[in-house]
Protein backbone atom coordinates (compact mmCIF):
# COMPACT_ATOMS: atom_id res chain seq x y z
CA UNK A 1 0.00 0.00 0.00
CA UNK A 2 1.60 3.27 -1.07
CA UNK A 3 -0.33 5.36 1.43
CA UNK A 4 1.35 3.76 4.41
CA UNK A 5 4.65 2.95 2.74
CA UNK A 6 6.49 5.80 4.36
CA UNK A 7 4.36 6.25 7.42
CA UNK A 8 7.45 6.05 9.65
CA UNK A 9 8.96 9.11 7.99
CA UNK A 10 5.74 11.07 8.30
CA UNK A 11 5.46 10.14 11.97
CA UNK A 12 9.10 11.05 12.50
CA UNK A 13 8.61 14.43 10.84
CA UNK A 14 5.56 15.25 12.93
CA UNK A 15 7.38 14.03 16.04
CA UNK A 16 10.26 16.36 15.19
CA UNK A 17 7.79 19.21 14.78
CA UNK A 18 6.22 18.37 18.13
CA UNK A 19 9.61 18.19 19.84
CA UNK A 20 10.76 21.56 18.46
CA UNK A 21 7.50 23.30 19.34
CA UNK A 22 7.27 21.76 22.82
CA UNK A 23 10.92 22.65 23.44
CA UNK A 24 10.29 26.27 22.43
CA UNK A 25 7.19 26.52 24.61
CA UNK A 26 9.02 24.91 27.53
CA UNK A 27 11.99 27.25 27.08
CA UNK A 28 9.78 30.33 27.02
CA UNK A 29 7.64 29.23 29.97
CA UNK A 30 10.43 28.04 32.22
CA UNK A 31 12.50 31.11 31.45
CA UNK A 32 9.53 33.31 32.34
CA UNK A 33 9.06 31.55 35.68
CA UNK A 34 12.76 31.76 36.43
CA UNK A 35 12.98 35.49 35.70
CA UNK A 36 9.82 36.19 37.70
CA UNK A 37 11.18 34.24 40.65
CA UNK A 38 14.50 36.08 40.60
CA UNK A 39 12.72 39.42 40.30
CA UNK A 40 10.43 38.61 43.22
CA UNK A 41 13.40 37.59 45.29
CA UNK A 42 15.29 40.76 44.46
CA UNK A 43 12.26 42.86 45.31
CA UNK A 44 11.88 41.05 48.62
CA UNK A 45 15.41 42.15 49.41
CA UNK A 46 14.13 45.69 49.17
CA UNK A 47 15.32 46.51 45.71
CA UNK A 48 12.91 48.26 43.42
CA UNK A 49 13.21 50.10 40.19
CA UNK A 50 10.64 52.62 41.34
CA UNK A 51 12.16 54.19 44.44
CA UNK A 52 13.75 57.56 43.85
CA UNK A 53 17.04 56.96 45.60
CA UNK A 54 17.54 53.77 43.71
CA UNK A 55 16.62 55.41 40.44
CA UNK A 56 19.50 57.80 41.00
CA UNK A 57 21.67 54.82 41.75
CA UNK A 58 20.41 53.06 38.65
CA UNK A 59 21.30 56.10 36.60
CA UNK A 60 24.77 55.95 38.10
CA UNK A 61 25.01 52.28 37.31
CA UNK A 62 23.97 52.84 33.74
CA UNK A 63 26.66 55.43 33.32
CA UNK A 64 29.17 52.99 34.74
CA UNK A 65 28.25 50.31 32.30
CA UNK B 1 6.04 61.37 22.52
CA UNK B 2 4.23 58.49 20.95
CA UNK B 3 7.40 56.64 20.06
CA UNK B 4 8.64 56.90 23.61
CA UNK B 5 5.36 55.48 24.87
CA UNK B 6 5.54 52.53 22.51
CA UNK B 7 9.08 51.95 23.56
CA UNK B 8 8.22 51.88 27.22
CA UNK B 9 8.98 48.33 28.38
CA UNK B 10 6.46 48.43 31.23
CA UNK B 11 3.72 49.33 28.79
CA UNK B 12 4.89 46.52 26.52
CA UNK B 13 4.88 44.06 29.41
CA UNK B 14 1.31 44.97 30.29
CA UNK B 15 0.18 44.56 26.68
CA UNK B 16 2.08 41.28 26.36
CA UNK B 17 0.61 39.87 29.56
CA UNK B 18 -2.82 40.64 28.18
CA UNK B 19 -2.20 39.34 24.67
CA UNK B 20 -0.25 36.13 25.29
CA UNK B 21 -3.11 33.99 26.71
CA UNK B 22 -5.46 35.03 23.89
CA UNK B 23 -2.85 34.51 21.20
CA UNK B 24 -1.94 31.16 22.73
CA UNK B 25 -5.57 30.07 22.75
CA UNK B 26 -6.06 31.17 19.16
CA UNK B 27 -2.92 29.30 18.17
CA UNK B 28 -4.17 26.06 19.71
CA UNK B 29 -7.55 26.37 18.00
CA UNK B 30 -6.06 27.20 14.62
CA UNK B 31 -3.57 24.36 14.92
CA UNK B 32 -6.35 21.91 15.76
CA UNK B 33 -8.34 22.98 12.72
CA UNK B 34 -5.32 23.08 10.40
CA UNK B 35 -4.11 19.64 11.51
CA UNK B 36 -7.61 18.24 11.00
CA UNK B 37 -7.72 19.63 7.47
CA UNK B 38 -4.17 18.41 6.85
CA UNK B 39 -5.18 14.91 7.91
CA UNK B 40 -8.07 14.94 5.45
CA UNK B 41 -5.90 16.20 2.62
CA UNK B 42 -5.54 13.73 -0.25
CA UNK B 43 -2.24 12.06 -1.04
CA UNK B 44 -0.14 13.35 -3.87
CA UNK B 45 -0.38 11.13 -6.93
CA UNK B 46 3.39 10.94 -7.21
CA UNK B 47 4.59 11.14 -3.66
CA UNK B 48 1.79 9.41 -1.80
CA UNK B 49 1.33 10.21 1.86
CA UNK B 50 4.76 11.78 2.35
CA UNK B 51 3.36 14.98 0.93
CA UNK B 52 1.91 15.48 4.42
CA UNK B 53 5.40 16.37 5.60
CA UNK B 54 5.04 19.47 3.47
CA UNK B 55 2.49 20.82 5.95
CA UNK B 56 5.36 21.13 8.45
CA UNK B 57 8.20 21.74 6.07
CA UNK B 58 6.88 24.71 4.12
CA UNK B 59 5.51 26.70 7.09
CA UNK B 60 8.77 26.31 9.00
CA UNK B 61 10.74 27.44 5.96
CA UNK B 62 8.43 30.43 5.69
CA UNK B 63 8.94 31.28 9.37
CA UNK B 64 12.69 30.93 9.04
CA UNK B 65 12.61 33.68 6.41
CA UNK B 66 9.94 35.79 8.12
CA UNK B 67 12.00 35.78 11.29
CA UNK B 68 15.08 37.13 9.52
CA UNK B 69 12.92 39.83 7.91
CA UNK B 70 11.59 40.82 11.33
CA UNK B 71 15.11 40.84 12.73
CA UNK B 72 16.13 43.15 9.89
CA UNK B 73 13.34 45.56 10.74
CA UNK B 74 14.39 45.36 14.38
CA UNK B 75 18.00 45.96 13.34
CA UNK B 76 16.95 49.17 11.59
CA UNK B 77 15.03 50.05 14.74
CA UNK B 78 18.19 49.55 16.77
CA UNK B 79 20.56 51.44 14.48
CA UNK B 80 18.36 54.24 13.20
CA UNK B 81 15.83 54.97 15.92
CA UNK B 82 17.66 53.44 18.88
CA UNK B 83 14.37 51.84 19.82
CA UNK B 84 14.95 49.94 23.08
CA UNK B 85 12.33 47.31 22.31
CA UNK B 86 14.00 46.53 18.97
CA UNK B 87 17.12 45.11 20.68
CA UNK B 88 15.06 42.95 22.95
CA UNK B 89 12.77 41.63 20.22
CA UNK B 90 15.71 40.88 17.91
CA UNK B 91 17.45 38.94 20.65
CA UNK B 92 14.30 36.97 21.42
CA UNK B 93 13.67 36.25 17.74
CA UNK B 94 17.04 34.69 16.85
CA UNK B 95 16.61 31.34 18.69
CA UNK B 96 13.06 31.06 17.36
CA UNK B 97 14.24 31.56 13.80
CA UNK B 98 17.01 29.04 14.32
CA UNK B 99 14.57 26.50 15.75
CA UNK B 100 12.13 26.80 12.86
CA UNK B 101 14.92 26.65 10.30
CA UNK B 102 16.21 23.52 12.01
CA UNK B 103 12.70 22.04 11.87
CA UNK B 104 12.60 22.87 8.17
CA UNK B 105 15.89 21.05 7.63
CA UNK B 106 14.86 18.01 9.68
CA UNK B 107 11.48 17.64 8.00
CA UNK B 108 13.10 18.29 4.64
CA UNK B 109 15.54 15.45 5.08
CA UNK B 110 12.83 13.15 6.44
CA UNK B 111 10.86 13.98 3.32
CA UNK B 112 13.91 13.45 1.17
CA UNK B 113 14.67 9.95 2.41
CA UNK B 114 11.61 8.31 0.81
CA UNK B 115 11.59 10.66 -2.18
CA UNK B 116 15.25 10.79 -3.08
CA UNK B 117 16.53 7.74 -1.24
CA UNK B 118 18.84 9.80 0.94
CA UNK B 119 18.47 12.06 3.96
CA UNK B 120 20.38 14.87 2.43
CA UNK B 121 20.51 16.14 -1.09
CA UNK B 122 22.33 19.34 -1.98
CA UNK B 123 19.04 20.57 -3.30
CA UNK B 124 18.94 24.32 -3.82
CA UNK B 125 16.23 24.98 -1.26
CA UNK B 126 17.70 22.74 1.43
CA UNK B 127 21.13 24.24 0.87
CA UNK B 128 19.91 27.83 1.17
CA UNK B 129 18.06 26.82 4.28
CA UNK B 130 21.26 25.31 5.70
CA UNK B 131 23.13 28.56 5.11
CA UNK B 132 20.27 30.46 6.73
CA UNK B 133 20.58 28.15 9.73
CA UNK B 134 24.33 28.87 9.92
CA UNK B 135 23.60 32.59 9.81
CA UNK B 136 21.13 32.25 12.69
CA UNK B 137 23.75 30.36 14.67
CA UNK B 138 26.33 33.06 14.01
CA UNK B 139 23.89 35.72 15.19
CA UNK B 140 23.21 33.74 18.36
CA UNK B 141 26.95 33.23 18.85
CA UNK B 142 27.47 36.98 18.52
CA UNK B 143 24.74 37.68 21.08
CA UNK B 144 26.46 35.31 23.46
CA UNK B 145 29.96 36.68 22.91
CA UNK B 146 29.46 40.39 23.52
CA UNK B 147 28.79 41.01 27.19
CA UNK B 148 27.29 44.49 27.05
CA UNK B 149 23.71 44.10 25.84
CA UNK B 150 23.33 47.32 23.86
CA UNK B 151 26.70 46.95 22.16
CA UNK B 152 25.80 43.35 21.28
CA UNK B 153 22.50 44.60 19.89
CA UNK B 154 24.23 46.99 17.52
CA UNK B 155 26.84 44.48 16.38
CA UNK B 156 24.07 41.95 15.74
CA UNK B 157 22.04 44.60 13.94
CA UNK B 158 24.85 45.20 11.46
CA UNK B 159 25.31 41.48 10.91
CA UNK B 160 21.55 41.05 10.45
CA UNK B 161 21.36 43.76 7.80
CA UNK B 162 24.41 42.42 5.96
CA UNK B 163 22.79 39.00 6.13
CA UNK B 164 19.55 40.39 4.75
CA UNK B 165 21.46 41.82 1.78
CA UNK B 166 23.42 38.62 1.29
CA UNK B 167 20.58 36.13 1.72
CA UNK B 168 18.93 36.75 -1.68
CA UNK B 169 22.39 36.60 -3.29
CA UNK B 170 23.07 33.31 -1.52
CA UNK B 171 19.69 32.01 -2.64
CA UNK B 172 20.40 32.99 -6.24
CA UNK B 173 23.93 31.57 -6.15
CA UNK B 174 22.80 28.29 -4.67
CA UNK B 175 20.03 27.96 -7.26
CA UNK B 176 22.51 28.59 -10.03
CA UNK B 177 25.07 26.23 -8.52
CA UNK B 178 22.43 23.58 -8.06
CA UNK B 179 21.10 23.68 -11.61
CA UNK B 180 24.68 23.58 -12.84
CA UNK B 181 25.39 20.43 -10.89
CA UNK B 182 22.12 18.60 -11.06
CA UNK B 183 20.55 19.41 -14.35
CA UNK B 184 16.81 19.32 -13.96
CA UNK B 185 15.03 20.19 -10.74
CA UNK B 186 14.96 17.26 -8.35
CA UNK B 187 11.47 17.44 -7.14
CA UNK B 188 8.22 19.16 -7.82
CA UNK B 189 5.08 19.37 -5.81
CA UNK B 190 2.95 17.20 -8.06
CA UNK B 191 3.23 19.45 -11.07
CA UNK B 192 3.50 23.18 -11.40
CA UNK B 193 0.41 24.09 -9.41
CA UNK B 194 -0.73 22.82 -6.06
CA UNK B 195 -4.20 21.40 -5.87
CA UNK B 196 -6.58 23.39 -3.61
CA UNK B 197 -7.19 20.27 -1.51
CA UNK B 198 -3.55 20.49 -0.48
CA UNK B 199 -3.13 24.25 -0.73
CA UNK B 200 -5.88 25.12 1.76
CA UNK B 201 -4.50 22.97 4.61
CA UNK B 202 -1.02 24.24 3.75
CA UNK B 203 -2.13 27.85 4.12
CA UNK B 204 -3.97 27.00 7.33
CA UNK B 205 -0.85 25.36 8.73
CA UNK B 206 1.22 28.36 7.68
CA UNK B 207 -1.21 30.65 9.49
CA UNK B 208 -1.14 28.46 12.59
CA UNK B 209 2.66 28.39 12.57
CA UNK B 210 2.79 32.17 12.15
CA UNK B 211 0.43 32.67 15.07
CA UNK B 212 2.54 30.29 17.16
CA UNK B 213 5.64 32.22 16.19
CA UNK B 214 4.08 35.55 17.15
CA UNK B 215 3.00 34.17 20.53
CA UNK B 216 6.43 32.73 21.19
CA UNK B 217 8.13 35.92 20.07
CA UNK B 218 5.97 38.01 22.38
CA UNK B 219 6.65 35.67 25.30
CA UNK B 220 10.39 35.50 24.59
CA UNK B 221 10.55 39.29 24.32
CA UNK B 222 8.79 39.55 27.67
CA UNK B 223 11.37 37.18 29.17
CA UNK B 224 14.18 39.24 27.74
CA UNK B 225 12.81 42.43 29.30
CA UNK B 226 12.54 40.70 32.65
CA UNK B 227 16.07 39.38 32.26
CA UNK B 228 17.35 42.90 31.72
CA UNK B 229 15.47 44.12 34.78
CA UNK B 230 17.08 41.38 36.80
CA UNK B 231 20.45 42.47 35.51
CA UNK B 232 19.82 46.10 36.36
CA UNK B 233 18.67 45.20 39.87
CA UNK B 234 21.70 42.98 40.37
CA UNK B 235 23.99 45.80 39.30
CA UNK B 236 22.14 48.08 41.72
CA UNK B 237 22.57 45.55 44.45
CA UNK B 238 26.24 45.26 43.70
CA UNK B 239 26.74 49.01 43.66
CA UNK B 240 24.80 49.36 46.92
CA UNK B 241 26.93 46.67 48.52
CA UNK B 242 30.19 48.06 47.22
CA UNK C 1 50.34 62.90 0.85
CA UNK C 2 46.68 62.43 1.60
CA UNK C 3 45.77 60.75 4.89
CA UNK C 4 44.34 57.76 3.05
CA UNK C 5 47.48 57.17 1.04
CA UNK C 6 49.52 57.54 4.21
CA UNK C 7 47.38 54.96 5.96
CA UNK C 8 47.64 52.59 3.01
CA UNK C 9 51.43 52.84 3.01
CA UNK C 10 51.61 52.50 6.77
CA UNK C 11 49.47 49.36 6.80
CA UNK C 12 51.52 47.82 4.03
CA UNK C 13 54.77 48.65 5.79
CA UNK C 14 53.50 47.12 9.01
CA UNK C 15 52.38 44.02 7.15
CA UNK C 16 55.69 43.33 5.41
CA UNK C 17 58.04 44.13 8.28
CA UNK C 18 59.23 41.49 10.76
CA UNK C 19 56.26 40.29 12.78
CA UNK C 20 53.78 41.63 10.25
CA UNK C 21 52.90 38.23 8.92
CA UNK C 22 52.01 39.12 5.35
CA UNK C 23 53.74 36.09 3.88
CA UNK C 24 52.40 33.68 6.47
CA UNK C 25 49.18 33.62 4.45
CA UNK C 26 51.04 32.25 1.45
CA UNK C 27 52.71 29.60 3.59
CA UNK C 28 49.32 28.63 4.99
CA UNK C 29 47.94 28.46 1.45
CA UNK C 30 50.80 26.20 0.39
CA UNK C 31 50.40 24.04 3.50
CA UNK C 32 46.66 23.51 3.01
CA UNK C 33 47.07 22.64 -0.66
CA UNK C 34 49.92 20.23 0.08
CA UNK C 35 48.02 18.47 2.83
CA UNK C 36 44.84 17.93 0.79
CA UNK C 37 46.24 15.10 -1.42
CA UNK C 38 47.00 13.16 1.75
CA UNK C 39 43.30 13.28 2.54
CA UNK C 40 41.88 12.61 -0.93
CA UNK C 41 44.67 10.43 -2.35
CA UNK C 42 47.39 11.06 -4.94
CA UNK C 43 45.16 10.42 -7.96
CA UNK C 44 46.13 13.25 -10.30
CA UNK C 45 42.94 13.04 -12.35
CA UNK C 46 40.86 13.56 -9.22
CA UNK C 47 43.15 16.30 -7.94
CA UNK C 48 42.92 18.07 -11.26
CA UNK C 49 39.14 17.89 -11.11
CA UNK C 50 38.86 19.30 -7.61
CA UNK C 51 41.96 21.49 -7.89
CA UNK C 52 40.13 24.82 -8.29
CA UNK C 53 37.96 23.96 -5.30
CA UNK C 54 41.01 23.15 -3.17
CA UNK C 55 42.78 26.36 -4.13
CA UNK C 56 39.68 28.46 -3.52
CA UNK C 57 39.05 26.87 -0.14
CA UNK C 58 42.68 27.40 0.82
CA UNK C 59 42.48 31.04 -0.27
CA UNK C 60 39.27 31.52 1.72
CA UNK C 61 40.81 30.03 4.86
CA UNK C 62 44.04 31.97 4.42
CA UNK C 63 42.22 35.27 4.10
CA UNK C 64 40.09 34.46 7.17
CA UNK C 65 43.21 33.64 9.14
CA UNK C 66 44.79 36.98 8.36
CA UNK C 67 41.66 39.08 8.89
CA UNK C 68 41.70 38.48 12.60
CA UNK C 69 44.42 41.10 13.14
CA UNK C 70 43.13 43.67 10.67
CA UNK C 71 41.60 46.00 13.24
CA UNK C 72 42.54 44.21 16.45
CA UNK C 73 46.20 45.30 16.44
CA UNK C 74 45.21 48.92 15.74
CA UNK C 75 42.73 48.67 18.56
CA UNK C 76 45.37 47.37 20.96
CA UNK C 77 47.97 50.04 20.30
CA UNK C 78 45.40 52.82 20.27
CA UNK C 79 45.86 53.91 16.68
CA UNK C 80 42.28 52.92 15.89
CA UNK C 81 41.06 55.65 18.24
CA UNK C 82 43.25 58.14 16.43
CA UNK C 83 41.87 57.00 13.09
CA UNK C 84 38.31 57.30 14.36
CA UNK C 85 38.83 60.84 15.58
CA UNK C 86 40.59 61.83 12.35
CA UNK C 87 38.97 63.94 9.69
CA UNK C 88 39.06 61.34 6.91
CA UNK C 89 35.69 59.61 6.37
CA UNK C 90 35.76 56.31 8.22
CA UNK C 91 34.29 54.39 5.28
CA UNK C 92 37.21 55.44 3.08
CA UNK C 93 39.69 54.72 5.85
CA UNK C 94 38.28 51.23 6.22
CA UNK C 95 38.40 50.76 2.46
CA UNK C 96 42.05 51.88 2.44
CA UNK C 97 42.87 49.39 5.16
CA UNK C 98 41.04 46.72 3.22
CA UNK C 99 43.03 47.47 0.08
CA UNK C 100 46.30 47.43 2.01
CA UNK C 101 45.29 44.11 3.51
CA UNK C 102 44.40 42.67 0.14
CA UNK C 103 47.68 43.87 -1.40
CA UNK C 104 49.76 42.31 1.36
CA UNK C 105 47.92 39.06 2.04
CA UNK C 106 45.67 38.14 -0.89
CA UNK C 107 47.78 39.37 -3.79
CA UNK C 108 50.74 37.14 -2.78
CA UNK C 109 48.30 34.21 -2.83
CA UNK C 110 47.25 35.09 -6.35
CA UNK C 111 50.89 35.36 -7.40
CA UNK C 112 51.76 32.05 -5.78
CA UNK C 113 48.68 30.26 -7.10
CA UNK C 114 50.13 29.31 -10.53
CA UNK C 115 53.07 27.58 -8.89
CA UNK C 116 50.94 25.83 -6.32
CA UNK C 117 48.39 24.84 -8.97
CA UNK C 118 51.10 22.81 -10.69
CA UNK C 119 50.97 20.45 -7.70
CA UNK C 120 47.38 19.69 -8.64
CA UNK C 121 48.14 19.06 -12.30
CA UNK C 122 46.58 22.30 -13.45
CA UNK C 123 48.36 24.09 -16.25
CA UNK C 124 47.96 26.31 -19.28
CA UNK C 125 44.57 27.89 -19.76
CA UNK C 126 43.17 26.17 -16.67
CA UNK C 127 45.79 27.90 -14.59
CA UNK C 128 45.19 31.25 -16.23
CA UNK C 129 41.47 30.99 -15.59
CA UNK C 130 42.01 29.98 -11.99
CA UNK C 131 44.42 32.83 -11.31
CA UNK C 132 42.05 35.30 -12.92
CA UNK C 133 39.16 34.17 -10.71
CA UNK C 134 41.34 34.41 -7.62
CA UNK C 135 42.51 37.87 -8.64
CA UNK C 136 38.95 39.09 -9.09
CA UNK C 137 37.35 37.10 -6.27
CA UNK C 138 39.73 37.58 -3.35
CA UNK C 139 38.89 41.30 -2.92
CA UNK C 140 35.32 40.18 -2.22
CA UNK C 141 36.59 37.81 0.47
CA UNK C 142 38.68 40.59 2.02
CA UNK C 143 35.88 43.14 1.98
CA UNK C 144 33.24 40.77 3.33
CA UNK C 145 35.77 39.80 5.95
CA UNK C 146 36.24 43.46 6.86
CA UNK C 147 32.72 43.44 8.31
CA UNK C 148 33.44 40.44 10.50
CA UNK C 149 36.80 41.89 11.56
CA UNK C 150 35.15 45.17 12.56
CA UNK C 151 32.40 43.40 14.50
CA UNK C 152 34.85 41.13 16.30
CA UNK C 153 37.52 43.75 16.98
CA UNK C 154 37.01 44.09 20.72
CA UNK C 155 36.06 40.50 21.40
CA UNK C 156 38.29 38.05 23.18
CA UNK C 157 37.35 35.12 21.01
CA UNK C 158 37.28 37.32 17.95
CA UNK C 159 39.13 34.99 15.60
CA UNK C 160 36.75 32.07 15.92
CA UNK C 161 33.67 34.24 15.86
CA UNK C 162 35.02 36.02 12.79
CA UNK C 163 35.16 32.74 10.89
CA UNK C 164 31.65 31.79 11.98
CA UNK C 165 30.27 35.15 10.88
CA UNK C 166 32.14 35.46 7.61
CA UNK C 167 31.99 31.93 6.18
CA UNK C 168 28.24 31.77 5.44
CA UNK C 169 28.38 35.22 3.85
CA UNK C 170 31.11 34.15 1.45
CA UNK C 171 29.11 31.28 -0.04
CA UNK C 172 28.21 33.16 -3.26
CA UNK C 173 31.83 34.18 -3.87
CA UNK C 174 32.98 30.61 -3.39
CA UNK C 175 30.28 29.24 -5.69
CA UNK C 176 30.99 31.61 -8.55
CA UNK C 177 34.75 31.64 -8.06
CA UNK C 178 35.03 27.88 -8.27
CA UNK C 179 32.41 27.70 -11.03
CA UNK C 180 34.32 30.20 -13.17
CA UNK C 181 37.59 28.37 -12.57
CA UNK C 182 35.97 25.05 -13.48
CA UNK C 183 34.39 26.60 -16.54
CA UNK C 184 37.84 27.66 -17.69
CA UNK C 185 38.99 24.05 -17.40
CA UNK C 186 36.15 21.87 -18.58
CA UNK C 187 32.89 23.73 -19.06
CA UNK C 188 29.95 23.07 -19.36
CA UNK C 189 29.07 26.74 -18.99
CA UNK C 190 31.09 29.43 -20.74
CA UNK C 191 33.71 31.11 -18.56
CA UNK C 192 32.10 34.52 -18.93
CA UNK C 193 28.83 33.77 -17.15
CA UNK C 194 30.08 32.88 -13.67
CA UNK C 195 33.04 35.21 -14.05
CA UNK C 196 30.81 38.23 -14.66
CA UNK C 197 28.74 37.37 -11.61
CA UNK C 198 31.95 37.02 -9.61
CA UNK C 199 32.95 40.52 -10.72
CA UNK C 200 29.54 41.81 -9.69
CA UNK C 201 29.86 40.19 -6.26
CA UNK C 202 33.26 41.78 -5.78
CA UNK C 203 31.98 45.22 -6.76
CA UNK C 204 29.00 44.89 -4.42
CA UNK C 205 31.19 43.82 -1.52
CA UNK C 206 33.58 46.72 -2.22
CA UNK C 207 30.65 49.01 -1.49
CA UNK C 208 28.84 47.17 1.29
CA UNK C 209 31.95 46.06 3.18
CA UNK C 210 33.39 49.47 4.08
CA UNK C 211 30.01 50.90 5.06
CA UNK C 212 29.09 48.02 7.34
CA UNK C 213 32.58 47.77 8.78
CA UNK C 214 32.70 51.51 9.49
CA UNK C 215 29.32 51.33 11.23
CA UNK C 216 30.54 48.41 13.33
CA UNK C 217 33.76 50.23 14.27
CA UNK C 218 31.89 53.35 15.32
CA UNK C 219 29.69 51.45 17.70
CA UNK C 220 32.59 49.40 19.00
CA UNK C 221 34.35 52.56 20.04
CA UNK C 222 31.38 54.37 21.54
Amino acid sequence: MPATAHIDFIVAAYAAGLIVIVALIAWVTLDYRLQRRILAELERQGLSRRSTTLRDASQAVREDV
Amino acid sequence: MRVAELANPSRFLRAANLAIPWLGGATVLLFAFALYRAMLAPDDYQQGATVKIMFLHVPSAWLGMLCWALMTVAALGTLVWRHPLADVAAKAAAPLGAAFTLLCLVTGSLWGRPEWGTYWVWDARLTSELILFLLYLSVIALWRTVEDASRAARAVAILTIVGAIDLPIIKFSVDWWNTLHQGASVFRLGGSTIHPAILVPLLLMAAAFTLLFMTLLLAATRNEILRRRVRTLRLLQASAAG
Amino acid sequence: MSPLAALLLRDMRIAVRVGGGALIGVLFFLAVVSVTPFAVGPDLALLKRIGPAILWLAALLASLLALDRLFASDHEDGSLDLILTGRAPLELVVAAKGIAHWLTTALPLVVAAPLIALLLDLDGSAEAGLVLTLLVGTPALTFIGLIGAAIAVTLRRGGLLLAIIVLPLTVPVLIFGVAAANAAIAGPVPFGTPFTVLCALTLASLVIGPFAAAAALRLDME
